[in-house]
């Protein structure tokens, strides 16, 4: 399902590292969430565990990617063979298996998207970064242009995902501003471009509006700021 | 139109606080331990009274699915588990319960859990919705810690024990056997049924897997009853729904309703109408990009519901309606989603991994009019060879919204076609 291959269809082969090892904080990581699941089902774990091989990847080295060493690090640590973990690592898309930038530009165009004008956001993209192709990092190695599938945040669109954040009701003007914004390290907040509320209607709501005591005001924290959990991964309590 | 009163999720646009406290001003979590002490059959039978049908796309009646999960362990336990793999083309309802009325969503899990014997749950979350499942991850946190779920769940007595999992990326797991590969840990490729999962699901043990939406309800209609719920909506399609209305229409947006609102009142009275004005349209798609779409004659006057819908041979699917005007290219817009097929076929059936890619490459032809008229025959043979020879409905849905286009805008295709030939006629001349 995943192809990452280069868009003359040429396998480019990765430089692969020789090393990867669970740091302390991915070692807690883990133990946490094979908490989840029941004894000797540890490979339901594989997702989670290759996420958090992705991201110490990308702490230690800038650039979250899941080199070969790190699968085997993790088939390990599950007690799996290798080669299933490379059958899930290549099924998902969500797993880089080459080196990405630090802003990851994942575009969808998918037709609730592209209704609303997602040919613009890409022109925007390619003309801010420089960027050709998908799945091509810029030159100065800030941004990763990948075409997703629907996001699944459609009365927002067009929406482009920079790294775990949506950035909605974008157009070619906005997407500029947003990815100048990233060039200069800034923290754009994530949502609607358009000034409304998540996915209430431009305008402010039409309905929910004559109800009384719908609980305190957001809180200040939310939503979770760019990039971070916000709120740790509690991942599970000792109940049993 | 539906009162703000008879409306199930209330923060719908996160205006108010998500977390506990929230979700207590809102009615949540209010004498959870009373609804449980009515028992697990009072539950399913309450369920079942309500006529609520599976919010997720299949329509399949909820607390009939309760039912069939075994009513004394044979020694496996029992699970269940939420399918909040929202990747449907069009679909954003589940997100928006996920991040601004998360405990509507713990809540329901637990009375759910309770009712089919299952002491533990997992919801299975697309990876890309990152903040959303740090936002739930929060709001179980926050159960936990008030007692709400755990060793003894509201103080019932009944152990309840509910976990996260995120996925990473892959539209087919939001087909339930899949869905519940990925879950273990595998590849996300359908399993053949029978066996069902209610005999052999997670684990190879009984399991149950609904929609967000669909559990998300599950409080208010056991507090409120289902002679409430069953009161909206049409008879055998009851109840109050998420629409998510995008594409052309002056203001997208989510918005819940009763079933059986006529489209053309969802679209004017709540998105500011279509882009121009109501005779500026093309055509819908109702229900997600699965289902075939409808050109503007049915859709001046069909109501939004499984049956109403299923009678003009298209669905209600997730409710995800996709607004196109007379300005869109209605080939590539569904060219766009025989792309999404191909890319997100698992690859397991032949017909499915060979024909989306055949049905993509035949209409991506047709978009530039680079075909010959017969081709439109071929191109329809193959999405009925498709249709119904797979596993899982990945293959039907593919297929689907190529026959509608085909079944309303044929002329449209072979005018393209005649136009391309015509150019490339003068230019040998």
């Amino acid at each position: 399902m995943t192809d990452q291959t280069p868009l003359n269809g040429q396998a480019v082969p990765v430089p692969q590292p020789a090393h990867f090892a669970f740091d302390e904080e991915s070692r807690a990581e883990i133990d946490r969430t094979l908490a989840k699941y029941p004894p000797g089902k540890q490979a339901s774990a594989v997702l989670p565990v290759l996420y958090i091989a992705q991201r110490q990847m990308g702490r230690v080295t800038g650039s979250p990617w899941l080199p070969l060493v790190a699968m085997d690090a993790v088939a390990d640590v599950l007690s799996m063979p290798k080669i299933r973990v490379y059958e899930v690592a290549t099924f998902y898309t969500m797993f880089n298996l080459r080196p990405i930038g630090r802003y990851h530009l994942q575009i969808c165009t998918t037709t609730p998207c592209w209704l609303r004008g997602s040919d613009a956001v890409v022109a925007a993209c390619r003309r801010a970064t420089g960027i050709k192709g998908w799945h091509e990092t810029s030159a100065d190695g800030l941004f990763t242009m990948s075409e997703v599938e629907c996001l699944g945040a459609c009365v927002n669109a067009p929406i482009v995902q920079v790294n775990d954040d949506f950035y909605e009701d974008l157009d070619h003007d906005s997407t500029l501003a947003l990815i100048e914004a990233l060039r200069r390290g800034e923290a754009p907040p994530p949502g609607s471009r358009a000034g409304r509320q998540n996915s209430a209607p431009t305008g402010g709501p039409a309905t929910l509006t004559t109800l009384e005591n719908l609980g305190p005001d957001v809180p200040a924290d939310h939503p979770p700021a760019f990039g971070t959990a916000r709120y740790p991964n509690p991942a599970t309590l000792d109940v049993k | 139109m539906l009162s703000d009163q008879d409306r199930i999720f209330t923060n719908l646009y996160g205006q108010n606080d998500w977390g506990l406290n929230g979700a207590r001003a809102r009615g949540d979590w209010d004498g959870t331990a009373a609804i449980l002490a009515r028992g697990r059959d009072a539950l399913i039978e309450e369920m079942k009274a309500s006529g609520l049908r599976g919010r997720g796309g299949a329509g399949f009646p909820t607390g009939l699915k309760w039912s069939f999960m075994p009513k004394t362990s044979d020694g496996r336990p029992s699970y269940l588990v939420i399918n909040a793999d929202e990747s449907e083309p069009g679909t954003c309802k589940d997100r928006d319960i996920l991040r601004h009325d998360p405990h509507k969503l713990i809540e329901g899990a637990l009375i759910a859990s309770f009712a089919m014997g299952a002491h533990a749950c997992y919801i299975y979350i697309r990876g890309e919705f990152y903040n959303e499942a740090c936002v739930l991850e929060a709001a179980v946190m926050q159960a936990y810690e008030a007692g709400l779920i755990g060793r003894d769940a509201c103080g019932s007595g009944f152990a309840f024990d509910l976990f996260v999992h995120r996925g990473a990326g892959a539209y087919i797991c939001g087909e339930e056997t899949a869905l519940l590969e990925s879950l273990e840990g595998k590849k996300g490729m359908p399993r053949l049924k029978p066996p069902f999962p209610a005999a052999c699901g997670l684990y190879g043990c009984p399991t149950t897997v609904n929609n967000v939406e669909s559990i998300a309800v599950v409080p208010t209609i056991m507090r409120r009853g289902a002679a409430w719920f069953s009161a909206l909506g049409r008879p055998k399609n009851t109840g109050t729904k998420l629409f998510c209305i995008s594409g052309h229409v002056n203001k997208p947006c989510n918005v819940e309703e009763e079933l059986g609102i006529p489209l053309r009142e969802l679209i004017e009275r709540y998105c500011g109408g279509v882009r121009g004005g109501w005779d500026n349209l093309l055509a819908v798609i109702p229900g997600g990009s699965s289902v075939p779409l409808l050109p503007k004659s049915i859709c001046d006057t069909v109501l939004m519901d499984f049956d109403s819908l299923r009678d003009v041979q298209s669905g209600l699917g997730t409710a995800a309606v996709i607004v196109m005007d007379k300005s869109t290219d209605i080939i590539r817009a569904i060219a766009r989603l025989a792309h999404f097929y191909k890319h997100e076929s698992c690859g397991q059936c032949t017909p499915c991994r060979e024909g989306t890619g055949w049905m993509m490459r035949m209409l991506d032809r047709m978009v530039e009019g680079r075909a010959e008229p017969e081709e439109i025959d071929v191109l329809y043979q193959v999405t009925k060879k498709v249709e119904g020879h797979t596993i899982c409905a990945l293959g039907d849905a593919a297929a689907w919204p190529i026959q509608g286009l085909l079944r309303h805008f044929r002329p449209e295709v072979e005018a393209r076609l005649a136009a391309y030939a015509g150019r490339h006629s003068l230019a040998a001349a």
